[in-house]
């Protein structure tokens, strides 16, 4: 994992040092990795001469940056109200047998990871959820299926 | 001239600089508004909501601590609607605190309770969130706990550790529900970049806060008949303590203190002045020692300027900010380690009290003191050299529980030797006061004569300035100083670590031409320690800093190197400053560490 000294230096050198360039760089980071780890942590610190808790803080303050380490497709399903009255249940249900871990975890394999988040700004369409960057609506478990079985085969493509 | 606003307070008329907060006009026509995140040293926060006031005309209630007054304002305090609001506020606060009171360290000194108390908060019908919220406690570090669970997240410890001492080793993790005030990676707070100088633990209104007492240890010392109990005070405890015992701010307590101490049950009475009159001969001989170094021999690796060593908050912080400065520090220790390294050696000697029977306790304004005397260089004695720090807060409770009734005690006096103090030591309570003492020992050892200041009071290094500059020409040294002839003496007196930073960024970046820095970790120095009563104020430490000039002035000796018990000491005992003795017992080293 590229989270050396030389990596953040050249993560600042392209965002800049002062403390409007921490989100960039943090986002930087786990778009990279898939987690903003510790010593890049400490790296940004240095680099923009913040304390190490405020970069900490930042972090987990945003919902799309993750300080443990998750899975190449980050799934978040959306829990407010109106998802939950359109079978959200359901729909985590599913994706915890499909998957065969709970919510909060990441699959062994490194591919997935489940988690729930607020408003999508879907409710129109529930149930939602994002994986990554993409938005699903009108889920329903059949259609969980075909998502996931698609992820997967690419995953398999790519790899092969 | 800055501009007036006329507004109205519960109907009486105000009239405030524009500008001020709705808060500040308040307390100019005497109605108090109640406050849980708001403190006089640090900015405006507004989120506890609790001093939330009407202003008619405007639907929605307003946070007084945030609003600038404006022209023709109407506020009600204490409408019913105010008062609605504000019992709930308090209710929804606790509803997340653990309001465990009875059993709570801080109870009857914590805000959130006498608020709770004032607006008769009872049964409320918000659910309490505190078992479901899996909160951490963490006992750890031998200074500071901090419990999570009685954190109502006013962020007043956030705001103190990044604006007053500008470490950041707090802050706000997480959002909403989660939110929570964090170290970095919620670590203890032993192995974050915490100095341990209490000054978060000052300004918390919970018991979320605290420093680890040692209360129970020190009764436990003084009831085993087989120990010898030794207790030392430091400087600004003696004109603070009565603060904590119904006092007024600015009372000089020492002899009723060193009275209530002996009623405690300590076998000896001695004091922290002393030391510190010990620290400035060793200190004061290393800074001419290091001048003729670098003025006379030339010699490249001796580094100028030299800082203080006192502060234990700030040591710490210097090995974590600055680690490649180390050799910038003075080698001499703190008093309070002077003194406990001296005390199982020294005087153990002296009484003939084995010191593996002698308990060395000390009396602080300082939770960072806890942490040094726990510093595994701190054992020169073969022993640990000081046993258990206790703060002035933690004196004070000493004193309830015993029953002493310490207004009406007699002043009683130090036992002797490592007793008797002159107004050099006095002063090291008091930001410049180090510098003050130093250059009254050192200006008369190179010339001879008093330092040419009225009274001997170098009065360019004391206030409440955040950092002084002074300097003293030596003219006409005696032989053995012939290289000081001329030179102007430059000096640095810096006062809570935001300053230490600036201070040392100077130094760092080669622009600062001092010979001789005092920095003190806490805003006003000692008497604004981490361990002193509360609350604490610009106010309050302006009028502990006027104490300790008065006692001072009021010392038959206010030269360290004239102290008689010192003179004794050296004949006795440590031969020369800055000899073997000394080299062995009263000086140390420091350890870089990792700044994040």
């Amino acid at each position: 994992m590229p989270h050396s000294v030389d990596y953040i230096k050249k993560l600042a050198d392209r965002h800049g040092r002062g403390l409007e360039s921490l989100l960039p760089i943090l986002e930087n980071v786990y778009e990279d990795n898939h987690i903003i780890p510790e010593d890049a942590m400490v790296e940004i610190a240095r680099e923009l001469d913040v304390s190490a808790a405020k970069v900490y803080g930042t972090a987990t303050f945003y919902s799309f940056l993750e300080t443990e380490k998750c899975g190449k497709y980050v799934i978040r399903v959306c829990k407010t109200i109106t998802c939950m009255m359109h079978g959200k249940n359901q729909v985590i249900k599913e994706l915890e047998e499909l998957l065969k871990i709970k919510l909060g975890e990441t699959t062994p394999d490194g591919l997935f990871t489940l988690k729930e988040t607020n408003c999508l700004g879907q409710c129109h369409k529930g149930p939602a959820m994002l994986i990554n960057d993409v938005p699903y609506t009108e889920l329903t478990p059949g259609k969980v299926r075909d998502i996931i079985n698609e992820y997967r085969l690419n995953a398999q493509k790519s790899a092969s | 001239m800055v501009e007036k606003v006329n507004l109205k307070i519960d109907h009486l008329s105000v009239s405030v600089d524009a500008g001020a907060t709705i808060l500040e006009a308040a307390r100019k026509v005497n109605v108090r508004i109640p406050t849980l995140c708001h403190h006089e040293d640090l900015c405006v926060a507004g989120n506890c909501r609790v001093c939330v006031v009407e202003q008619v005309g405007v639907d929605r209630l307003q946070p007084s601590c945030a609003i600038p007054v404006s022209e023709g304002m109407e506020i009600l305090t204490n409408s019913m609607k105010v008062r609605n609001a504000r019992k709930q506020i308090i209710e929804l606060l606790i509803s997340e605190h653990r309001a465990e009171c009875t059993t709570c360290y801080k109870n009857g000194k914590c805000e959130l309770q006498t608020l709770s108390n004032e607006y008769i908060v009872g049964e409320s019908g918000f659910l309490p969130l505190v078992p479901l919220k899996g909160y951490t406690i963490d006992e750890f570090s031998p200074s500071i706990i901090k419990d999570d669970s009685k954190c109502i997240r006013c962020q007043r410890c956030v705001r103190t550790c990044d604006q007053i001492q500008s470490i950041g080793a707090l802050t706000v993790a997480h959002k909403g529900g989660e939110m929570k005030i964090s170290t970095f990676f919620d670590k203890p707070i032993y192995e974050v970049v915490c100095t341990n100088c209490g000054q978060c633990v000052n300004r918390c209104p919970t018991g979320a806060l605290t420093e680890k007492t040692y209360i129970n240890e020190v009764w436990n010392a003084i009831d085993n008949s087989d120990k010898y109990v030794v207790v030392q005070t430091a400087p600004a405890v003696r004109i603070a303590l009565g603060e904590a015992l119904d006092m007024d701010p600015g009372e000089i307590v020492t002899g009723k203190m060193v009275a209530a101490l002996r009623r405690l049950g300590f076998n000896a009475v001695l004091d922290t002045d002393w030391s510190a009159d010990l620290t400035i001969i060793e200190e004061g001989n290393e800074l001419l020692q290091r001048l003729k170094r670098v003025l006379k021999d030339k010699e490249s690796d001796v580094k100028i300027p030299m800082t203080t060593s006192c502060s234990p908050g700030w040591i710490k912080f210097i090995e974590h900010t600055f680690p490649d400065f180390l050799e910038h520090l003075s080698t001499a220790k703190s008093p309070q380690q002077m003194f406990g390294a001296l005390a199982k050696t020294f005087y153990a000697n002296k009484i003939g009290v084995d010191p593996s029977d002698m308990v060395s306790v000390s009396v602080m304004p300082c939770t960072a003191k806890k942490f040094e005397a726990n510093r595994p260089e701190m054992r020169a004695s073969g022993y640990q050299d000081v046993d258990f720090v206790v703060t002035t807060r933690e004196l004070a409770m000493m004193v309830k529980q015993a029953g002493i009734d310490f207004k009406s005690l007699p002043d009683d006096d130090y036992d002797s030797i490592m007793g008797e103090s002159t107004g050099a030591g006095v002063i090291f309570g008091a930001t410049g006061g180090v510098m003050e003492a130093a250059l009254r020992t050192v200006y008369e050892v190179v010339t001879g004569r008093e330092v040419p200041f009225d009274g001997l009071n170098i009065l360019p290094v004391r206030g409440m300035e955040e950092v002084r500059e002074a300097s003293l020409k030596i003219e006409n040294p005696l032989p053995e100083w012939d290289f000081l002839d001329g030179v102007e003496v430059k000096t640095c007196v810096a006062h809570g670590l935001s300053n230490a930073k600036k201070v040392m960024e100077k130094v760092k970046n080669g622009e600062a031409d001092y010979h001789f820095i005092e920095i003190m970790a806490c805003p006003g120095g000692c008497l604004g320690g981490g361990g002193q009563p509360l609350p604490t104020s610009p106010e309050i430490r302006k009028k502990r800093a006027e104490a300790i000039y008065r006692e001072d002035a009021g010392k038959k000796i206010r030269k360290s190197h004239e102290n008689p018990e010192i003179i004794q000491i050296y004949e006795e005992f440590l031969v020369e400053p800055l000899g073997h003795k000394s080299h062995e017992l009263l000086h140390t080293t420091y350890t870089p560490r990792n700044r994040y």
